[in-house]
């Protein structure tokens, strides 16, 4: 499926902090003009507070640009709808089910009939690698197998876009990286287009075919870095060798201006 | 390892078990430990309450009480006999739980419904919420001569008091719960493009359930306590008439048995709910206890 953004602008309405009733608009995102062909892997990098989220939750239909299109394949996105699957950072998982019955929850959602639910659900846990967990709760399991499960809920209901939003922000170093290569093989296998938003600049080399570095205040795409890293099946460390380090200069070059006036704005709406 | 289903109540139970079982201990040991442990257990939460009767039973003999009005357990526990072998225990104690069980289970079957409307629609609760606030904090009680008086001294004005005070914990128990639902997961379901109906059955509904059930466990409280002095006031049969008549006809160790009566089915009935309370949130991280 290929995305394309128009030109999109998003305003938020937002309440004095004095209390007063007057209420003043803030550009959240402006002038986003970004084309994502199908099966691409795309990473958004930028400052917090850059509109990232903002991105995403456009792209998922759950608010509506303020102006400009986003198409799907040429159709405008008019509401969330499960040709778009979202990932988050706090995987939202539901407590009260097991492994398996949240990875069902995307699948009902569909309306895949009962029977095939289960061994499909198997399927995708296979998938991410938790065969044995079925019938854990979440609180039972650990934070990256939690992140397992929402990814393979994601994928089980095949939606044709996978949209991430800094999903591995939350764990630790070591589970990360094990989960970026996980990724990227799911990714491999199954062709789908993937949007994923960070703010690590490491992760966004390693992942991102091509990487869009944001400005802060509103946010907009400053540039876009593609990646060449040569052959990922390479099993030496990718990420000492010198195109890696290449790119990651290249991309913090870009970001460092960006997080320093995203500081000083902060500092300024802090004084105010 | 089944995984054929999910979900099933056996299962909820397993997890249960599962989460509160004790650390394993060596075999040879272990038996003889747990043994004396359970022991432990058994002894520490009997104490008070072994204490407390024995301070009953010897108080009033030792004059340190008049006998008259506080007797000796042992009497209490004859009089007891006496009545649940007459069959008037029985019939008191029936008459109160159909009482008590229709009210509980009217204001289940209205406050869970309602409290989840006025909980997940804002402008209902803008609206309700100043009337609610005013109903709550007016004792259940005070109002019992009004609902006498419009709905006579049957039936129909002890089970609606008890409809009344049980309502409030459990709506405004239900309320919290469905504004405390973790917004992410609502946002799940708004990306998926879940209906209405299927966000409330699949996510909102489940989530809930935990807090919600704390309302009705305290309902459950509510009801018997409500009841007991609904029928002081003016009945011919339950467990609050009996003690009342008895004190009446000054049949005190009678009084006694009812009272007693009174305490064991309001810790059963807590117990109950306990046990299906949790249940029903089995997967719930366990915080402590």
């Amino acid at each position: 499926m290929t995305i394309v953004f128009e030109n999109v602008r998003k305003e938020f309405t937002v309440k004095d902090r004095s209390g007063k009733r007057q209420s003043s608009r803030f550009t959240a995102l402006d002038g986003i003009d970004l084309e994502i062909a199908d099966g691409e892997f795309v990473v958004l990098v930028g400052p917090s507070g850059c509109g990232k989220s903002t991105l995403l939750d456009l792209l998922g239909g759950l608010t509506q640009p303020t102006s400009g299109r986003i198409l799907l394949d040429g159709t405008p996105v008019t509401g969330p709808g499960l040709d778009r699957g979202i990932v988050f950072q706090q995987y939202a998982l539901l407590p009260w089910r097991t492994a398996q019955g949240n990875v069902e929850f995307g699948l009902e959602a569909t309306g895949v009939p009962r029977r095939q639910r289960a061994a499909r659900a198997r399927e995708f846990l296979d998938l991410v690698g938790l065969t044995g967990f079925e019938d854990r709760h979440p609180h039972e399991l650990s934070g990256g197998m939690r992140q397992r499960v929402a990814i393979a809920r994601s994928l089980a209901y095949d939606p044709q876009v996978l949209l991430m939003d800094e999903p591995f922000a939350a764990l630790d170093a070591q589970t990360r990286e094990s989960l970026q290569d996980e990724l990227l093989s799911v990714w491999q296998r199954t062709g789908k287009t993937v949007v994923f938003i960070t703010h690590g600049i490491d992760e966004a080399v390693y992942l991102g075919q091509r990487v869009a570095v944001m400005t802060s205040r509103p946010g907009r795409i400053k540039r876009i870095v593609p990646v060449s890293l040569g052959s990922r099946t390479a099993t030496d460390d990718l990420r000492s060798s010198p195109e890696f380090a290449r790119h990651r200069h290249e991309i913090w070059s870009l970001l460092h201006d960006e997080v320093a006036r995203a500081q000083q704005l902060e500092k300024e709406a802090a004084a105010v | 390892m089944s995984t054929t289903t999910t979900e099933t109540p056996a299962e909820a139970v397993r997890e249960a078990l599962v989460v509160k079982a004790p650390e394993p201990t060596p075999v040879s040991t272990g038996r003889a430990r747990r043994a004396g442990r359970l022991l432990l257990t058994v002894v520490t939460k009997s104490a008070a309450i072994a204490a407390l009767l024995l301070l009953w039973e010897s108080a009033p003999r030792l004059g340190l009480v008049d006998r008259t009005f506080l007797p000796p357990f042992s009497e209490v526990a004859e009089a007891w006999w006496g009545l649940a072998e007459d069959g008037q225990l029985a019939d008191n104690t029936q008459a109160s739980l159909v009482r008590s069980f229709s009210g509980f289970g009217i204001a289940v079957a209205v406050a869970v419904p309602l409290g989840l409307l006025i909980g997940w629609y804002r402008p209902v609760a803008d609206l309700l919420g100043p009337l609610l606030e005013v109903f709550r904090n007016t004792a259940a009680l005070a109002l019992l001569p009004v609902f006498v008086l419009l709905l006579g001294i049957g039936e129909t004005s002890k089970i609606s008091i008890v409809v009344y005070a049980c309502t409030w914990p459990i709506l405004l128990n239900t309320i919290s719960a469905v504004r405390n639902v973790d917004p992410t997961l609502l946002k799940l379901a708004r990306s998926m493009d879940l209906s209405a109906p299927r966000l409330f059955q699949k996510v909102i509904l489940p989530a809930s359930v935990p807090v919600m059930f704390t309302g009705i466990r305290l309902a459950g409280a509510v009801s018997i306590l409500v009841l007991v002095a609904a029928e002081m006031i003016g009945a011919k049969a339950g467990l609050g008439y009996l003690i009342n008549a008895s004190q009446y006809n000054f049949a005190i160790p009678q009084m006694y048995a009812g009272i007693i009566t009174i305490s064991a089915i309001g810790v059963a009935f807590n117990q109950l709910l306990v046990s299906v309370e949790r249940r029903l949130s089995s997967w719930r991280v366990p915080t402590g206890a």
